[in-house]
């Protein structure tokens, strides 16, 4: 085994450890905000609304997530209009074509989730703040939401973890990440196997600094502490 | 623009159509594989020695903790140097290629092995003891308590993890399509670059998934339902 080799690859899977990051960061993020509207828009009594949520959860859930990416990332550009329009510059970046499809997919699953989790709310409590006033958005922020949040954690830890490992895609399309940063130096070294465990050896500190943090959260957040 | 996707050496029809076979053919296969690795690493972790114990839990650790598409590259680029070594073992010389179908099945299938395992702990386990109990005083074998007790009653609790699984391992296929193999997400790369069509092939494609995942959640729910049949359950009505 050549150390030396290995040390010199550092920087580059680092620096693809750090587009990972910001990818999963920034996806969970936008996914997040996202998802409580699709978790609102199914339990809606529009029926539109709910029709509508439900079939983007059906067709985000029921397709493989790098169909999703190459649809966003080649499909879109395909057509005259949207490359004229001011979504462009944006649609033109891998990075954000990355991005735009791990939000989409992951606020699919994180909606169902929290669909869940609402609805596992003991319906006497919503009954309980109706009786003393409280008006919908107070009763949402104060006794539903927090809730239904405690409920959710376990289910929203494993979705982290399974994006940390979506993001792995965004190599697909000519994005250094920590995958794509592993595979270009293997492809150039004599020493493939290597790259890719130590890149393993990343995602696995990534997935139990995950594990740690909702392990840390629902000891938080616990019933009665 | 519908042309393009015509049967015969015009459309891209049957190339199409011959990728959606590949993608059934290297999901059931890899699907298979996991299966068999989801069993013995379930059968270690429940009873094997500490050893087996260990090796089984870091396999099913290491491997949800890393991208299926990493385990793929690394089988892809180190896959044959460990077969090779496994070969000299048994006296081959020779060096041994694997093929891209090879690579695509076995990692996928290792992948899926990881979350089989545990989806196949916990269905073993939530088997009442006192029927292995009363197998057991009525004589049978360790074969037949398998056969006709335990494995009856826990593939019940099974099926509807399995059935994640399953899905699992039919979306991970498209990351085959990384190694060249001609399964559906590679033959709609070819055809999206030999038409400059990305949007029609990739929608077909998503089609394509569409009816591949809603036929087999369809399918698992009526096995669920067999599975399930003459199991009395609090508030039916």
């Amino acid at each position: 085994m050549n150390i030396d080799m290995i040390l010199s690859s550092l920087p580059a899977l680092f620096s693809g450890a750090w587009v990972t990051v910001q990818l999963v960061v920034l996806s969970l993020l936008l996914g997040f905000v996202l998802a409580l509207a699709v978790a609102f828009g199914r339990l809606s009594s529009n029926r539109v609304i709910a029709g509508v949520t439900g079939a983007y959860v059906f067709l985000f859930r029921s397709t493989p997530l790098l169909v999703q990416i190459f649809l966003i990332y080649y499909g879109l550009g395909q057509f005259v209009g949207i490359r004229e329009s001011f979504l462009w510059p944006v649609l033109r970046e891998a990075y954000w074509c990355a991005i735009i499809a791990l939000t989409l997919n992951t606020a699919a699953y994180t909606g169902e989730i929290m669909r869940g989790g609402i609805q596992a709310v003991p319906f006497g409590q919503i009954e309980a703040a109706r009786a003393l006033g409280m008006s919908r958005p107070l009763l949402y922020r104060r006794i539903v939401l927090p809730q239904a949040l405690r409920t959710i954690l376990p289910a929203y830890g494993n979705e982290m973890i399974q994006m940390v490992q979506a993001t792995s895609l965004a190599s697909a399309i000519t994005l250094v990440e920590l995958t794509g940063a592993a595979r270009t130096i293997a492809s150039r070294s004599f020493q493939p196997v290597e790259m890719f465990i130590i890149a393993g050896a990343i995602y696995l500190a990534m997935t139990f600094a995950i594990t740690q943090g909702v392990r840390w959260a629902e000891k938080k957040t616990a019933a009665g502490a | 623009m519908l042309d393009l996707l015509r049967f015969g050496s015009e459309g891209w029809g049957d190339e199409i159509a011959s990728g959606a076979v590949m993608t059934l053919l290297v999901a059931l296969s890899a699907y298979l594989v996991g299966l068999i690795f989801g069993s013995g690493a379930a059968a270690a972790k429940l009873s094997g020695p500490a050893p087996l114990r260990w090796l089984a839990a870091a396999y099913t650790t290491v491997v949800r903790g890393v991208p299926a598409l990493l385990v793929i590259w690394l089988l892809f680029f180190g896959g044959s140097g460990l077969v090779t070594w496994l070969a000299t073992l048994f006296g081959y010389g020779g060096r041994v290629e694997l093929s891209a179908f090879a690579v695509g099945v076995a990692a996928v299938g290792i992948v899926s092995g990881a979350y089989a395992t545990e989806v196949i702990r916990g269905a073993v386990r939530a088997v009442p003891k006192g029927q292995l109990e009363a197998a057991r005083a009525l004589g049978m074998g360790r074969l037949l308590i398998l056969r006709r007790i335990l494995v009856p009653q826990a593939l019940r609790y099974a099926l509807p993890g399995l059935g994640n699984v399953w899905q699992m391992t039919l979306k991970d296929t498209t990351l085959v399509s990384v190694v060249s193999l001609a399964e559906l997400m590679r033959q709609a790369y070819l055809g999206m670059q030999s038409t400059r069509q990305p949007f029609l092939f990739y929608v077909t494609a998503a089609i394509l998934y569409m009816v591949m995942t809603t036929c087999s959640e369809a399918l698992f729910r009526a096995l669920s339902r067999r599975a399930e049949r003459g199991v009395r359950r609090a508030a039916a009505n």
